[in-house]
């Protein structure tokens, strides 16, 4: 019988995990992972559980349970038994939590990652937008809401091509 | 009756998910009918955000409660007199123009009143309000842009934007006006006073509605009765669609 600070000892190195965390895709958007879009909030061990928040991204963003199902999923199978995982709403889940590689993945993925800092009073005080395509700012508005809560849909009017944006939250 | 606070908790997260819940599945019903394909995408979309946050509300009401009634429990098996929203959040859509007229009538509120919240005494309402506050301000920067559109569009949208407010406008005044519940919320700053509020957002209507050329109805009566159960039938015929799936095949997952 394998005592449970022999588990302990046997346990992947937390740096580890966070790569394999970090292989994840968003279900929503597959070209970045939930560790580069910021909602994986943390991962610990104690002694043999392994605990992890997340945080969601919006109140009704229906990739939320899809997203604990793949991180209790990838990480059973990379053989952790013992696993919990948290949500945390508070801190709320903000853009800027977007790593930089995230916003360049986004971006290659025909995105505009969000411009500019969202803390509350600025969130709307939008930056340069530049078309993820021809990377003109020469760019407007088409409607609030686009693909999902989280984009606003635009349109380049250099290149004329429509495009989604990430919204700062 | 004056309730102790983790009661008053509960009335509070009841309240603010059932006008969330109703009005997410009120603009869900213009999913796919809506006039341009954009506006379609946005209401759905503000429905889906709606619905969320009434789901974190409604989890909390029933943690308070402690009865283990679950967020899908409280919004699938209540009758409509237990249902504690406000009149205005069940108002049918006869046009698109209602449509829009009531999501800024509440957005202009409910973004307000999350922004308060959000420093409530009660951490577990600060939490829900906080990841919704945001989601709200965009609701209402969208719904204020499309009354002064419209309100300032053609002849045929102005009248009818301007008819939306007459019908409307009487509804509204229910989200000002605190009952026992309220006061009490508001002495132990777990929420904010409405009385207080509600001038800081006739304020910023006042501008919205200046913008757009459309007159603000005056001495109207306060159409009331949500926040005790007491509605209009056309919560009962919103329910029965809602509810239908549970109410038939109790319990139903998938």
């Amino acid at each position: 019988m394998v005592s449970k600070a022999m588990q302990a000892l046997q346990c992947p190195d937390i740096d580890t995990v966070w790569e394999w965390l970090d292989a994840i895709p968003d279900p929503e958007i597959p070209a970045v992972s939930l560790v580069e879009m910021g909602i994986v909030r943390d991962a610990q061990w104690d002694c043999d559980l392994l605990r992890v928040v997340l945080t969601p991204t919006y109140s009704g963003c229906p990739a939320t349970s899809v997203i604990r199902l793949d991180v209790e999923n990838t990480l059973r199978e990379r053989g952790i038994e013992h696993i919990e995982i948290k949500t945390r709403l508070r801190p709320a889940w903000t853009t800027d939590w977007i790593s930089e590689a995230g916003r360049q993945k986004l971006r290659a993925y025909g995105i505009a990652p969000p411009a500019g800092a969202a803390s509350c009073a600025g969130m709307m005080a939008v930056g340069s937008i530049d078309c993820p395509r021809c990377g003109s700012c020469e760019v407007e508005r088409i409607s609030e809401f686009g693909s999902t809560p989280c984009k606003a849909h635009y349109r380049c009017t250099a290149c004329l091509e429509p495009f989604d944006y990430f919204k700062p939250i | 009756m004056v309730l102790a606070d983790p009661a008053l908790v509960g009335v509070l997260g009841l309240r603010m998910g059932d006008n969330a819940l109703i009005l997410g599945q009120r603009l869900s019903e213009w999913c796919g009918h809506a006039p341009v394909l954009e506006e379609d995408i946005a209401t759905a979309n503000i429905a889906l955000d709606l619905i969320g946050q009434a789901s974190n509300w409604l989890k909390l009401a029933g943690e308070v409660e402690g009865g283990g009634r679950s967020a899908d429990d409280l919004a699938f098996l209540r009758d409509a007199r237990e249902f504690t929203n406000v009149l205005l959040v069940e108002q049918p859509d006869p046009d698109f123009a209602h449509t829009l007229m009531r999501q800024y009538l509440f957005d202009s509120w409910h973004a307000e009143m999350l922004d308060r919240l959000v420093d409530s005494t009660e951490a577990r309402i600060a939490e829900v309000a906080a990841k919704s506050a945001k989601e709200a301000a965009y609701h209402r920067r969208r719904s204020a842009d499309l009354i002064v559109r419209l309100g300032d569009g053609s002849e045929e949208s102005h009248a009818r934007m301007q008819a939306a407010l007459d019908a409307l406008y009487p509804f509204a005044g229910e989200l000002d006006q605190p009952d026992d519940c309220d006061k009490a919320l508001a002495a132990a700053a777990i929420a904010p006073d409405l009385g207080e509020l509600a001038g800081e957002v006739a304020s910023a209507r006042t501008i919205v509605f200046g913008r757009a050329g459309l007159s603000v109805p005056t001495d109207v009566p306060v159409r009331s009765g949500g926040k005790s159960g007491l509605h209009s039938e056309a919560l009962g015929y919103l329910l029965a669609e809602m509810q239908i799936l549970q109410r038939s095949h109790p319990g139903a997952k998938w």
